[in-house]
């Protein structure tokens, strides 16, 4: 029951993605639900590894920003104002499968770490990816890179429509893996690493080959979130796209939604992605990253299990399975 | 030498300049309860770990069942048939005790197994742990957390999962260090079942005398990584070089 459930949500939320700029006219909505869709997939890329298996990756941005310039350089491959629109669509799988590769070769260099020794190798990861692509003109190297969507879209009438979709649809497609790989074997082996690994290998469990499949996959979600982001922001350049506002945003937003599950980076996405874009407008543009700081220490001292622990607590039922 | 289930010949671990185990030779025996003693540091829990790949032995062979285990990880020793419980119960924590022996019945055990459908598949895990927690008289604590366990129950629940994972071979380390009297009892009885009834080999690490003497059938004593003696229990207290390495000269 609980399945056909799930996935009739999955087909009411496209029709509704589908539907949704034939109602709402008004673009700035529309990109401003870009963002917390962009959020929805960050969060649950990092959640697979971070919250199923317990591997805390700081080096989000470096992923997403992969399959940001993975966009640009096909990009560039054409010349100005050449490129088919179609190219979108060669962009987008590109971007994931370079961020997952990185993301297999990330893992085979440090999952032999542990703890806090594994965050830092990432965090180092992305300053490293940083300062490659400073220095690599092709791409626009420090300077940045101007980014024109070709003048026809595909399918729909704007970018802005256009690009809204896709968020949505990937945001669907990336909780749809979430979930089943927390249900598979994958990710009832995950959570023996997270509980103890040790004696999730002892018990036959290949922490390794599990590891490198969580950091795999999470890598290519990270990369197809950023390959559209060229073609959001038109101007494009290290500094912005590598920026913390992605990796703490990724790590906070399953945290304060809670990390065992699906769910969670959905609502701690939803919410706080809501709440920035909201206190973006109408207090300061600055305000964003103090409101996840804020929430960030509040959660983890008073409900550890984020949303989906607190509602577990009071509604009772220990066990949503 | 068919009836030898494990050999290690010729064991070396060093950790840098210190000699952890220096030529350990040991065979055990298909079906045999297996003790091994020592004083603290005398290299008893660093030779398990090199059993059971936690640590890669520096020098020797470790022979299981007639493989060569070198560069085998933990987790495809245990699938050949080695399972270990640890000193300090390592249960996993965000689980309920069901969930913890499905973790190596699903690894291990079922392994290969085509199920007609995931439903299938749980209700065979299911059962099969639960078959399990009966046998140690856990059935009871199914739907428990593990993290809510007392002492004891946690070193059942680690025998019961290293159960689940349907071993040729279970590894007790000090599966009884602080328990009392009569639960030390309760313990050397499960481990008895287990020996004659499901013919599983057993080696046992433990300080307590009074169960090893009384459970194993052929004891070998450690001592600053290096076998001092083998010999049945009965015999192996009488021992000169054993009563050195317990009480000094």
């Amino acid at each position: 029951m609980k399945i056909s459930v799930f996935w009739i949500g999955v087909a009411v939320a496209l029709v509704v993605a589908l539907l949704t700029p034939h109602v709402v006219t008004n673009e700035f909505y529309l990109r401003t639900a870009y963002t917390v869709l962009q959020f929805v997939v960050l969060a649950t890329a990092w959640n697979i590894l971070g919250g199923y298996g317990g591997y805390v990756n700081f080096g989000s941005a470096g992923f997403f920003a992969i399959g940001a310039y993975s966009a640009v350089f096909i990009y560039k491959l054409f010349p100005l104002f050449q490129v088919p629109d179609y190219m979108i669509f060669v962009m987008l799988p590109l971007g994931g499968v370079v961020a997952a590769v990185i993301g297999l070769g990330t893992g085979y260099l440090t999952l032999r770490l542990r703890g806090v020794y594994f965050s830092i190798a990432t965090l180092a990861l992305a300053v490293v990816l940083q300062t490659l692509v400073t220095n690599w003109h092709f791409v626009g190297g420090a300077r940045g890179a101007s980014i024109l969507p070709p003048q026809t879209v595909p399918i729909f009438s704007t970018w802005g429509e256009f690009l809204f979709v896709l968020m949505a649809i990937l945001a669907i497609a990336s909780l749809a893996v979430a979930r089943y790989i927390e249900r598979s074997w994958i990710g009832r082996g995950l959570a023996a690493i997270r509980d103890n690994e040790e004696a999730a290998e002892c018990m036959g469990v290949p922490t390794l080959k599990l590891k490198l499949i969580g950091c795999t996959v999470s890598g290519f979600l990270f990369g197809v979130a950023g390959a559209p982001l060229p073609y959001y922001v038109n101007y494009i350049e290290p500094v912005s796209a590598f920026n913390l506002v992605y990796a703490v945003n990724a790590l906070a937003m399953p945290m304060i939604g809670g990390a065992t599950t699906w769910i969670g980076p959905l609502l701690g996405a939803v919410v706080l992605g809501t709440a920035q874009e909201v206190a973006r407008v109408t207090i300061s543009s600055e305000m964003n990253l103090l409101i996840v700081g804020v929430l960030l220490v509040f959660f983890v001292i008073a409900a550890p299990d984020g949303f989906v622990g607190l509602a577990r607590k009071y509604l009772g039922n220990r066990k949503s399975r | 030498m068919s009836d030898v289930l494990l050999q290690c010949s010729g064991v070396v671990k060093t950790f840098g300049g210190f000699t952890a185990l220096d030529q350990v030779s040991v065979d055990v025996k298909k079906g045999e309860r297996f003790g091994l003693i020592g004083p603290n540091g005398s290299g008893k829990t660093t030779l398990i770990n090199c059993i059971s790949g936690a640590l890669k032995n520096d020098g020797g062979t470790i022979t299981f069942d007639g493989t060569d285990m070198a560069g085998m990880a933990p987790h495809q020793r245990t699938r050949l048939g080695i399972c270990r419980s640890f000193q300090i119960p390592r249960p996993f924590t965000s689980m309920t005790v069901l969930e913890n022996l499905a973790i190596p019945f699903e690894y291990v055990a079922l392994r290969g197994h085509r199920h007609a459908s995931p439903d299938a598949e749980a209700k065979a895990v299911r059962e099969g742990a639960m078959a399990i927690l009966t046998e140690m008289g856990m059935a009871d604590k199914a739907s428990a957390p593990s993290s809510g366990l007392t002492q004891i129950e946690l070193r059942k629940l680690e025998l019961a999962r290293a159960m689940a994972a349907k071993p040729k071979l279970l590894i007790s380390d000090e599966a009884m260090a602080g328990l009392s009297n009569s639960e030390v009892d309760e313990i050397l009885d499960i481990l008895f079942r287990l020996n004659e009834q499901h013919g599983i080999t057993i080696v046992m690490i433990e300080h307590i005398m009074r169960a090893v003497m009384r459970f194993s059938q052929r004891v070998v004593c450690l001592d600053a990584g290096k076998k001092i003696a083998e010999a049945t229990p009965d015999l192996i207290v009488k021992d000169p070089n054993v009563e050195r390495a317990y009480l000094g000269e």
